[in-house]
């Protein structure tokens, strides 16, 4: 399959040719548009010069009229390392050299041997505009359409591509993926789509990459993974976003072929007459399962979201993974600890033989019942020590309902990060002290929640309050400057009421705080900040004037003064209480 | 008949003379305790400081706000030294927030030193503790508590043994009244911390801050009370200087007299 070289006549048409006024004579230009000053082919004619593509083609390279000649006057020359066409253009114009009509010279159909005849699987647009369908005999493909290219399906190369994409969606777009059927893509998409701008970009992205993919795609979201199925194959365009609870409606329409039924169910459906699947709706269940079967009923409740259908999905194959499968059910905490410490050290061979840490580790208990169990902990580091991993296991043990007994376990790596040779150093240290501190961070994170451990950096602004920035615990923070600052801040400042203070720089003599009275001794001060003109309007001309003050009986404070004192812009000359010295 | 034979005694003494072997390198691979460079303190506290690998109660003199900052930066201070050497870290857990880290950084214990910890209960902050105190790979383990019962400091202790790491266990005010420290614990030493005023200086600036210092209780030891000056930039305490050896102010009358004279 080749691309037509040439392109097609109309996309060098001059533009000018429909925006000459009629009367040429009255003016040398022409009107509507399309004039510039001094331009060359309004000066020497060039309008009536070449006027076709074979009079153009003619001409020496050298004298051929370039593009703002012609009239197009912001044509700019074509970046060399063009950027691609961005994921969320919807409306992406395809270049007419690139359709399916040129990329197939000739209609193509993919054939399959069944018994006896060989029949159509897939048919190329243009042979679909023959009248060549899928389903259709080769032979009868064959007498229609003459120069006709047959080709065999390659099932096997079909079903590896399709694997390939429910890796890359595993890896990119959602943990839940999986293939369905001979062409179909399951991506269970709760709660990842808002990662994407939302559904319908999501689905918009996902159709221009598959189309750079070269493939032709639909798409449809529904709540059901059997209405989405149905509507990707049958609904009306390609991009469904059904709401929940609109199953039933949406498929009534749908005929019964898009319930993933059974071919004799379907056979023996035709001969009742039912056509539709509204036209289940109303059937009795029992006779309807007689007729078509079991199964027919359990693909309809599906469909509407009756029943439940698990999407399995499918696992990188690189992730490590350990499985424990156990004779008897075990129910107790010393059994499970053992087992754990079991598929830990398993886990801790295979990581070390492909030389990765575990960021991620998801334990599968899967009871008795077959309700899965899942602990999950995460490492801050990437860690294969296994004395870390079983402790860290052993803090979530509680979370573990059960039940009757646990059959199997799993342990899998769900995030790993490459992780080299440790040094043996650290064996020789006499002291524990300074070691790393990525065990310990766990362990306190496990019990006390992710967000309870961290560091404090500074933050690039003179307002006290928003100097300081919560990071990691395992990241490095920077500090601050020399100021002298309290050791203990209060949440908000607090107004302090019956202030004797000289103006405009002198801390107070007395104040009340806390329905206190306090007789200053001796304040430094002030050291002026100004407020933040980049934040809001608000702070545009405000100044805090800080004051370290001692009371007269040795308590130290850190109040400040609204306003400079001078200005009334800056501030209502309002007295704060922001931070204790001790 | 129930004698001890000379053929048994023998081997009695030798595993007695081995165990108080075993005890001496226990004693001597464990942390040296830390001493505050101040004599007059030291050698009044029985190990010669604080111990490495113990528990220390601290609390404040008044349930006021000025004295639960100084007992605050008293405890920083101690953590900065335990915490001095490159590369070492001090937990601090506690369960509201509102210290301010800038000025922790200005007693020593600057924000690469320090790991904080947020527990929604007391209970979480000491569980926090221990854990961090068994892990033993910090230099220093602080913990804010306003309730913490004899179990729980005698758990602590021993975490701290176990780990080799200091414990510093800031005790709050509960009610306005009542002092942390008359409650029972197993601590090797209860430390109160209360403001005092600072020395005039010359000009009317704030000068070195000072606290009174008490130690309600120690193993092994007496109580005792002594006025100090409060933390410097590396977290160490100094006494004040005595009246007699401090450099003589200049006199305000006769300077504004010479600048007077001068003028004229």
């Amino acid at each position: 399959m080749t691309r037509s070289a040439a392109p097609p006549e109309a996309a060098l048409q001059p533009r000018f040719v429909g925006t000459i006024d009629d009367d040429p004579g009255a003016c040398s230009v022409p009107h509507g548009g399309g004039w510039r000053p001094g331009a060359r082919w309004a000066r020497d004619g060039a309008i009536s010069g070449h006027s076709s593509q074979a009079e153009l083609d003619a001409l020496p390279a050298h004298q051929r009229p370039t593009m703002r000649e012609m009239g197009r006057r912001n044509e700019h020359a074509e970046h060399p390392f063009k950027a691609m066409p961005s994921d969320e253009g919807g409306g992406t114009t395809s270049t007419p050299s690139l359709s399916w009509a040129t990329l197939w010279r000739r209609p193509t159909v993919l054939v399959l041997r069944t018994g006896q005849r060989d029949v159509i699987t897939a048919a190329c647009p243009v042979a679909i505009d023959l009248g060549l369908r899928p389903a259709m005999a080769a032979a009868h493909a064959r007498a229609l359409v003459a120069d006709l290219d047959v080709q065999d399906a390659d099932l096997d190369a079909d079903r590896a591509l399709l694997d390939r994409l429910a890796l890359h969606a595993v890896r990119h777009w959602t943990p839940t993926a999986s293939v369905s059927g001979e062409d179909g893509l399951w991506l269970d998409l709760t709660g990842t789509t808002h990662l994407f701008g939302g559904e319908e970009r999501f689905c918009r992205r996902l159709l221009a990459f598959l189309k750079r993919f070269g493939l032709t795609a639909r798409i449809a979201i529904a709540a059901t993974p059997g209405a989405a199925h149905a509507l990707a194959r049958f609904g009306s365009s390609d991009m469904v976003l059904l709401p929940a609870g609109q199953e039933a409606q949406a498929l009534a329409d749908l005929p019964l072929a898009a319930l993933r039924l059974e071919p004799e169910a379907l056979v023996s459906a035709a001969r009742f007459g039912l056509e539709r699947i509204a036209d289940l709706y109303p059937m009795p269940r029992g006779p309807l399962a007689r007729r078509l079967g079991l199964r027919t009923v359990e693909r309809l409740d599906q469909a509407r979201g009756l029943i439940a259908e698990p999407i399995i999905p499918v696992v990188p194959t690189d992730t490590p993974l350990v499985t424990r499968h156990l004779l008897e059910p075990i129910g107790t905490p010393e059994s499970i600890t053992q087992v754990i410490s079991d598929l830990v050290d398993d886990l801790v061979v295979v990581l070390l033989q492909r030389g990765i840490g575990a960021r991620t580790v998801l334990l599968t208990a899967v009871r008795v019942d077959g309700e899965p169990q899942r602990l999950v902990v995460g490492a801050s580091r990437a860690t294969r020590d296994a004395r870390h991993l079983k402790r860290m296991l052993g803090l979530r043990l509680a979370q573990l309902e059960l039940g009757l007994g646990i059959e199997t376990m799993h342990m899998v790596v769900a995030h790993h990060e490459p992780l080299g040779a440790e040094a043996v150093g650290a064996l020789l240290e006499t002291s524990r002290k300074g070691r790393d501190l990525a065990p310990l961070v766990d362990q306190l994170s496990a019990r006390a929640g992710e967000a309870a451990m961290f560091r404090l950096t500074s933050h690039e602004s003179d307002v006290p309050e928003r100097a300081i920035m919560r990071i990691a615990p395992l990241h490095a923070p920077t500090g601050w400057p020399g100021w002298k600052r309290p050791v203990r801040l209060l949440r908000r400042p607090e107004p302090l009421s019956n202030v004797v203070a000289l103006m405009p720089d002198h801390p107070p003599r007395r104040f009340t705080w806390r329905w206190q009275a306090y007789r200053v001794v001796a304040g430094d001060g002030p050291e002026r900040i100004h407020g933040e003109w980049w934040r809001t309007d608000r702070e545009k001309w405000t100044v805090r004037d800080y004051f370290r003050v001692e009371a007269q009986g040795g308590e130290r404070f850190w109040l400040f003064r609204r306003g400079d004192g001078v200005d009334p812009d800056t501030g209502d000359l309002s007295w704060h209480m922001h931070g204790l010295f001790g | 008949m129930l004698a001890p034979s000379p053929l048994l005694a023998s081997p009695a003494i030798d595993t007695v003379a081995r165990l108080r072997e075993a005890v001496v390198q226990t004693r001597t691979l464990s942390i040296p305790s830390l001493s505050f460079g101040i004599g007059s303190m030291d050698d009044r506290l029985a190990s010669g400081g604080l111990d490495g690998g113990g528990l220390h109660e601290i609390a404040a003199g008044s349930s006021s706000l000025t004295d639960d900052a100084a007992a605050t930066l008293f405890l920083a201070g101690i953590a900065a030294r335990f915490a001095a050497e490159v590369g070492q870290t001090v937990c601090w857990a506690m369960t509201d927030f509102d210290l301010y880290a800038p000025g922790l950084e200005q007693v020593g214990i600057g924000p690469a030193k320090l790991l904080y910890a947020q527990g929604r209960k007391d209970v979480d902050v000491l569980a926090i503790a221990e854990d961090a105190l068994r892990d033993g790979s910090l230099a220093c383990v602080i913990a804010e508590v306003k309730s913490a019962d004899m179990t729980a400091t005698r758990r602590l202790q021993l975490a701290a043994s176990d780990g080799q790491t200091p414990m510093l266990l800031y005790r709050r005010y509960r009610t306005r009244d009542r002092c942390p420290l008359s409650s029972p614990s197993s601590a090797m030493t209860r430390w109160r911390i209360s403001c005092m005023p600072s020395e005039r200086l010359p000009w009317p600036g704030v000068g070195r801050a000072r606290w009174q210092v008490e130690l309600v209780r120690q193993r092994n030891g007496d109580p005792f009370s002594l006025e100090l000056e409060a933390c410097d930039a590396q977290g160490r305490l100094a006494l004040p200087a005595p009246s007699r050896d401090r450099a003589a102010p200049p006199r305000r009358t006769d300077a504004r007299d010479d600048a007077i004279s001068r003028a004229a």
